[in-house]
C-alpha cells in the first residue's frame, strides 16, 4: 500500500485544482484601507485537482467501513446504511434551501420535521420529539435539561441523579453538565438495576434515573415498570437513554415502559451513516408533561401551514444553530418509510437473533460473565484467554487481521475486559459465521500461539501505534520544517 | 423494502442453533404485559421507485430555489467543488464509526489531522480539535472552557454575536455558576468599547465577540483582546464566515485565546441549517481544558507514522461526570469535506475567493445606496455582509420585492427592535453582477411603489 | 518490594516522614494498574489538604485516577519534573516518582495508615 503523506508535504507553489470565473465588479483596493489584512496565511496547501483526488482516494483505502464488512460495535449499532437515503438527502431542494427562508417557501422541510416526530412518536410512545440535538450526547443533556426546568418551576430542581453502573460514559457526564451530583446503582447478579439498591437511593432529592434499556449488557431491564414506580412515587423522572432502541422496534415502545424522557440516535437504529464520527442526530422525545420545556424552536401545524413556533415561555431555550441536522433526520424519515410496519419489526427480530447465533455459537470459547438472555448484543470477556497473557484488546486488534471490526471493548464498566458484540440485522448468515470462525481461531491461537494476537494487527495500513508517548508529547498539527 | 441478509434456510439453521422454535421466544424476557400487540401504525412500506417520487413531491412544496436570496447570518451560500461531493462520498468516509480503532482508520485520522492543521493555520492558534456540532454549541463550549480554566463566574458576550449563538450559550449555562451578561455595539456597527469596559472586572473570566459580526461588521480583535487581557479575562473570537480568514488577518495574530465558529461555509450547502461544523482552536496552554475529539500524530511499531485520538482523559468516556465536555462525536464527515473544500482552493483559491467576496459585497453596497430611500446603517468596516436601512416600512418593500422574486435579506427587527426597517444582506462570489443589479432595480420599483 | 519505613494507603499511596515532613507518591501497585502515565495535575504549592482529601489527578493513556493526601498538612513542594516526564512515575514509583512533600498537620493521622506488611497483605487480598 501508498503510504500518503500529509497534503502539505506534497504542496507547492503554483499548483491549482480550482478556479472562480473572473471578477465581474470593479476590483478596488481602497475598500480594504482600515481592514486588518493578512499578509499570507503561511503553509496553507497548493495541490491539483489529480493529487487530490488520489491524497483522499488513498486515504480512504486506510479506513475499514460498513460497506465493506461486519462491524460489531456494541451499543453503536453499526448497520448497513442504505444508499437511498443518501440519494433522497441530496435533492437540491432540500439541499440547497437557507435556514432563514420564510416559512412559507421550505414548507416542505417543515412537513419532514414534523412527520418524523409524528413516527418517532409511534415508533416510541412517546408524545412529542425534538429534532434539535446534534447527537445522542446532546440528546441527553437536553432531556435533563428539560426534567430540571420542570422541576426547577416547581421550586426545586432536587441534586441527584440515579445512574446504573452498567452505563455508558456520557450519561454521567451529561447530568453533571446540568448541574446535578452522580449517584451509582449498582446491577445485580443478573446484570440489571438491583431493585433494592434503587429503592434505598430512589430519595426525594432525585431529579431522575438514567436507565438504558435494554441496557448495555444487552439485556432487558424486565422491573422496568416497578423501576419507574419506585422513580414516580418520590416525584422523581425517568430517562430512557435509547442507544439500544434497535432490540425494541415494533416489539415494545418505551412509552408504555412510563419512561418520561428518551433520546434516539438516528445513527444507530435509524440507519443515517456514522461518518466516521458524525453527524449524528439525537431527537429527544418526552411525555406530555415535559413537552413545554422542549428546546426552541419546535414545529406546529396550523391551518394546513407548518409553521415554527418560538412563543413558548417554558422552553429550556436553544441549544443549537437552526433546526437539528436537518439531512440526517430526512434519511431516517426514508429509513423508516422504506421498512414500513413490518420491515421495522423484523429489524428487531432479526437483530436480536443474530445477536443469539453469534452468542450460542462463542458461549464455550468466551466468558459470558452474566448468563441472562440477551436481545440484540452480548458482552463477552477475555477472562478465559487472560491466563494465557492474551487481553480484549488484543483479541481485538487480531480480529482486524481476518478482515472484521473489533467489537467495543471501553465498556460496561461492570465487566473486565469487556468485548460487547453487536451484529445488528442487516448482516449475513456468512459474515456472522466468518466472525464467528475468526473468535474461535483467535481463542486457539491465545492457547498455543499467543504472541501473534498480541503482536496483531499484521496487516493493517499500520500497526499497533505507541498511544502512550502521543499523550506524552502531543504532535496536534503539521507544522512546516524550516 | 428490506435491509436484512437472512434466507429463510439461514434463519431455520440459526434459530435450531439458538434453540427457538417461535421469532417470540427471543423476546421472551420481555414482560407479556409490555409489547405491542398491534402493528406499528406507520405507513406500509414504499419501493425505491415510490420513495424518490414521494420525496420528490415533498421537495416541490419547497419554493426558497425559485427566488433571488441574498441571506446570509451565519449560513452562507458558496461554491462547493465537485471534488468535494464526489470524495466525501465514498462509502469509506461515510460508513465507518468514530476511530477508535486506529490501525482500521487512519483515513479519518490524518483528515482529521489534516483539519486541525488548517484550522490552525487559519486562526492563527497553536491547536484544534476535530470538530463540535456547530457554531452555536462551539461557542457555547468556549463559554464552558473559560470558565473552567479562569473559575470566574462572569463571561462577557457581544450583542453582535448571533442571536441564536447568544441563546445558545445561556441554555448552556443556565444550571451552571456562570452569569452572562450582554455588551452592545457602537454607531459603526462595532462593539461599544465604553459599554465592555463599564462591565469588565477582575470576576470576568471571558470576553466574546464575533468578527465579522452578526451586522457584518469586522471588529478590532486586537483592541478587544488587549482590553480582555487588561483584566487577566480570555478573549473569545467566533467567526461565523471563515472565508472573511481568506483576506482578514488571522485571530491568533491579533491576541485572541480561544477561536471558536462555523464552518458550514467551507464546502457544506445551506442544508436548511445542518448538519453543519463547529470548529474550535486554542492556545496550546489550553489544552487541558479542551473540549473534543482531538487527533494526534505518532508511530507503529514499525516505526511508521500514524495517526490516534489523543488526550482522550479529558472526554467522557474516561472521565465521565468530570469530563471537559459530554460531547463524544465530532461532525467528522463535516470536517472532511471542509478538508477537501480547502485544499482543494488551495492558498490562491482560497485569497481569490475572499476577495471576490468582499469586492461583490462593496459593489452591492455601493450601488444600493445610491437608490433613494436606502442607507448605509453601520459604517464599520464589513466583509461579504451589510446592513441597510429603509426610509419607509421594510415589510411592504419586503413583500414587493419577494412578488420580483427576490428576498432581501434577514429583517432584523425581530433579534434588535431597535434596529426598524433595517436589513442584513449577504452578498457572496455566487452572485453575478446582473444579478445584483437586479436586486437594486427591484429595490428602486419597489421604494417608488 | 514495598519500603519498611514508608506508611501506604487503601488507595495505593505511600507517605514517608522525615521530621515534620512527608513525601507523597503513589505504590508500585498503583503504577502497574494504571499502566503508562502520561500526565500528571498536582496541587499549588501552599495549599492546605485535609485528611483523604483529592490533591490531583494522575492519567494514563485510556485511566484517571484521583490521589488522595494520606493525611492532613500544607503542601511545600511538588515534584515540577513529572510535567516532562511524567514516566517517573512508573519508572521509579517510589522514588523518582514522588509526588508532593507535605508539612504535616496531625500526626494521630497515621494510625490509620498501613505498613509495608500490612499492605503487602491488603495486596494480596485484591490480587486473589
Amino acid at each position: 500500500m501508498i503510504r500518503e503523506p500529509l497534503i502539505f508535504e506534497i504542496s507547492g507553489k503554483g499548483k491549482r485544482a480550482f478556479s472562480l470565473p473572473e471578477l465581474d465588479v470593479p476590483s478596488r483596493e481602497d475598500i480594504l484601507q482600515g481592514l486588518p489584512v493578512r499578509e499570507n496565511i503561511e503553509g496553507f496547501p497548493q495541490v491539483s485537482e489529480v493529487e487530490i483526488i488520489r491524497h483522499f482516494t488513498r486515504l480512504s483505502k486506510a479506513n475499514y467501513c460498513v460497506d465493506e464488512g461486519f462491524y460489531p460495535l456494541g451499543s453503536c449499532t453499526m448497520k448497513y446504511n442504505p444508499k437511498i437515503n443518501e440519494k433522497i438527502a441530496a435533492i437540491s431542494e432540500f439541499v440547497l434551501s437557507h435556514p432563514y427562508a420564510p416559512f412559507d417557501l421550505v414548507q416542505g422541510n417543515l412537513g419532514i420535521l414534523k412527520t418524523t416526530e409524528e413516527l418517532m412518536n409511534e415508533i416510541t410512545g412517546m408524545d412529542a420529539f425534538s429534532f434539535l440535538p446534534a447527537a445522542g450526547a446532546q440528546g441527553e443533556l437536553v432531556g435533563m435539561m428539560l426534567i430540571r426546568a420542570y422541576l426547577e418551576e416547581r421550586g426545586n430542581p432536587r441534586k441527584i441523579v440515579l445512574i446504573p453502573d452498567s452505563a455508558h460514559g456520557t450519561n454521567p457526564s451529561s447530568a453533571h453538565i446540568c448541574g446535578y451530583n452522580i449517584q451509582e446503582i449498582e446491577s445485580n447478579e443478573k446484570g440489571t438495576i438491583d431493585i433494592s439498591s434503587l429503592e434505598q437511593n430512589m430519595t426525594e432529592d432525585v431529579a431522575a434515573l438514567m436507565i438504558t434499556n435494554p441496557n448495555t449488557l444487552g439485556v432487558f431491564e424486565a422491573d422496568i415498570k416497578k423501576i419507574s414506580e419506585i422513580v414516580h412515587a418520590k416525584g422523581g423522572f425517568v430517562y430512557m437513554d435509547g442507544a439500544n432502541m434497535n432490540a425494541l422496534v415494533g416489539i415494545c415502545r418505551p412509552g408504555d415502559m412510563d419512561v418520561d424522557v428518551i433520546h434516539l440516535n438516528l445513527h444507530k437504529t435509524f440507519s443515517t451513516p456514522h461518518g466516521g464520527g458524525g453527524p449524528g442526530s439525537g431527537p429527544v422525545g418526552v411525555k406530555r408533561e415535559l413537552e413545554p420545556y422542549l428546546p426552541l424552536p419546535t414545529i406546529k401545524k396550523s391551518e394546513d401551514k407548518y409553521i415554527l413556533d418560538f412563543d413558548r415561555p417554558k422552553s429550556i431555550g436553544r441549544v443549537r444553530s437552526f433546526f437539528g441536522n436537518f439531512l440526517v433526520v430526512v434519511k431516517a424519515m426514508v429509513y423508516i418509510l422504506s421498512l414500513g410496519p413490518r420491515g421495522l419489526k423484523e429489524v428487531s427480530e432479526i437483530a436480536v437473533l443474530n445477536s443469539n447465533y453469534v452468542r450460542k455459537s462463542l458461549e464455550k470459547d468466551y466468558f459470558l460473565k452474566y448468563t441472562t438472555p440477551t436481545l440484540h448484543e452480548c458482552v463477552f470477556s477475555d477472562k478465559f484467554q487472560k491466563k494465557h497473557g492474551v487481553q480484549n484488546i488484543d483479541i481485538a486488534k487480531r480480529l482486524i487481521d481476518f478482515g472484521v471490526h473489533p467489537p467495543t471493548m471501553s465498556f460496561p464498566l461492570i465487566v473486565q475486559g469487556a468485548l460487547m458484540t453487536e451484529p445488528t440485522e442487516t448482516e449475513s448468515k456468512r459474515d456472522l459465521d466468518l466472525f464467528i470462525d475468526a473468535m474461535k481461531q483467535i481463542s486457539k491461537e491465545a492457547k498455543e500461539n499467543p504472541e501473534i494476537v498480541k503482536s496483531a494487527p499484521h496487516s493493517s495500513y499500520v500497526r499497533r501505534l505507541d498511544e502512550t508517548s502521543a499523550a506524552r508529547s502531543p504532535v496536534l498539527r503539521w507544522v512546516e520544517k524550516k | 423494502m428490506s435491509y436484512t441478509s437472512l434466507s429463510d434456510k439461514d434463519k431455520k439453521e440459526m434459530m435450531s442453533r439458538v434453540g427457538i422454535s417461535s421469532m417470540e421466544e427471543l423476546f421472551r424476557t420481555i414482560p407479556e404485559g409490555m409489547k405491542l400487540k398491534r402493528e406499528l401504525k406507520v405507513p406500509s412500506a414504499l419501493t425505491e421507485i415510490e420513495l424518490i417520487h414521494h420525496f420528490e413531491k415533498i421537495a416541490k412544496q419547497n419554493k426558497y430555489s425559485e427566488f433571488l436570496s441574498f441571506l446570509g447570518a451565519g449560513a452562507y451560500p458558496h461554491v462547493i467543488p465537485y471534488v468535494v461531493d464526489y470524495l466525501s462520498s465514498r462509502g469509506e468516509f461515510v460508513t465507518p464509526y468514530t476511530p477508535y480503532q486506529p490501525e482500521v482508520s487512519q483515513g479519518t485520522l490524518q483528515a482529521i489531522f489534516e483539519f486541525q492543521t488548517l484550522i490552525c493555520l487559519l486562526t492563527g492558534m497553536d491547536v484544534a480539535n476535530a470538530s463540535l456540532y456547530d457554531g452555536a454549541s462551539a461557542a457555547a463550549e468556549a463559554v464552558l472552557m473559560a470558565h473552567r480554566l479562569k473559575q470566574k463566574s462572569n463571561v462577557l458576550i457581544a450583542k453582535t454575536l448571533h442571536p441564536q449563538y447568544r441563546k445558545t450559550i445561556k441554555t448552556y449555562v443556565r444550571n451552571l455558576d456562570i452569569k452572562i451578561e450582554e455588551f452592545g455595539f457602537s454607531e459603526t456597527g462595532e462593539i461599544d468599547f465604553e459599554s465592555l469596559s463599564s462591565k469588565m472586572d477582575e470576576g470576568t473570566s471571558a470576553v466574546v465577540c464575533q468578527s465579522p459580526n452578526f451586522l457584518g461588521v469586522v471588529e478590532d480583535i486586537k483592541k478587544i483582546s488587549d482590553l480582555a487581557h487588561s483584566t487577566k479575562a480570555l478573549s473569545v473570537v467566533v467567526v461565523t464566515e471563515p472565508v472573511s480568514l481568506g483576506l482578514l488577518e488571522a485571530p491568533g495574530k491579533l491576541g485572541a485565546d480561544i477561536v471558536t465558529g462555523e464552518g458550514q461555509s467551507f464546502g457544506i450547502p445551506l442544508s436548511f441549517g445542518g448538519p453543519y461544523l463547529g470548529f474550535m482552536a486554542c492556545l496550546k496552554e489550553f489544552i487541558r481544558q479542551f473540549p473534543g475529539r482531538i487527533a494526534g500524530e505518532t508511530k507503529d511499531v514499525d516505526g511508521k507514522r500514524g495517526f490516534v485520538l489523543t488526550l482522550s482523559t479529558r472526554e467522557q468516556h474516561i472521565r465521565r461526570e468530570r469530563a471537559t465536555s459530554n460531547i463524544c462525536t465530532n461532525q467528522a464527515l463535516c470536517a472532511l469535506r471542509a478538508t477537501i473544500f480547502l485544499e482543494t482552493l488551495g492558498l490562491d483559491g482560497l485569497k481569490e475567493l475572499a476577495w471576490q467576496n468582499i469586492q461583490k459585497a462593496n459593489y452591492a453596497l455601493e450601488k444600493l445606496t445610491q437608490v433613494e430611500g436606502i442607507k448605509r446603517k453601520f459604517h464599520g468596516n464589513f466583509f461579504n455582509e451589510f446592513v441597510i436601512e429603509f426610509s419607509g416600512s421594510l415589510p411592504k418593500v419586503e413583500s414587493s420585492l419577494r412578488e420580483k422574486g427576490i428576498l432581501g435579506g434577514l429583517y432584523l427587527r425581530e433579534f434588535y427592535p431597535e434596529l426598524e426597517n433595517c436589513s442584513l444582506l449577504c452578498v457572496t462570489e455566487m452572485f453575478k453582477r446582473e444579478e445584483i443589479d437586479r436586486l437594486v432595480k427591484s429595490l428602486e420599483e419597489a421604494l417608488k411603489e | 518490594m514495598y519500603p519498611d519505613d514508608f506508611y501506604y494507603t487503601k488507595d495505593h499511596e505511600w507517605i514517608q516522614v522525615k521530621e515534620d515532613k512527608a513525601t507523597v507518591g503513589i505504590t508500585d501497585f498503583a503504577q502497574k494498574q494504571l499502566g503508562d502515565v502520561v500526565y500528571v495535575e498536582m496541587p499549588k504549592v501552599g495549599t492546605q489538604l485535609e485528611f483523604h482529601q483529592s490533591i490531583g489527578v494522575i492519567e494514563s493513556v485510556k485511566a484517571v485516577s484521583d490521589i488522595y493526601s494520606p493525611v492532613s498538612g500544607e503542601v511545600i513542594e511538588v515534584n515540577t519534573d513529572l510535567n516532562d516526564s511524567p514516566e517517573l512515575v512508573n519508572q521509579d514509583p517510589h522514588g523518582k516518582g514522588w509526588f508532593i512533600r507535605l508539612k504535616i498537620g496531625d500526626e494521630t493521622e497515621f494510625e490509620k495508615l498501613m505498613s509495608a506488611d500490612d499492605y503487602e497483605k491488603f495486596l494480596e487480598g485484591i490480587e486473589e
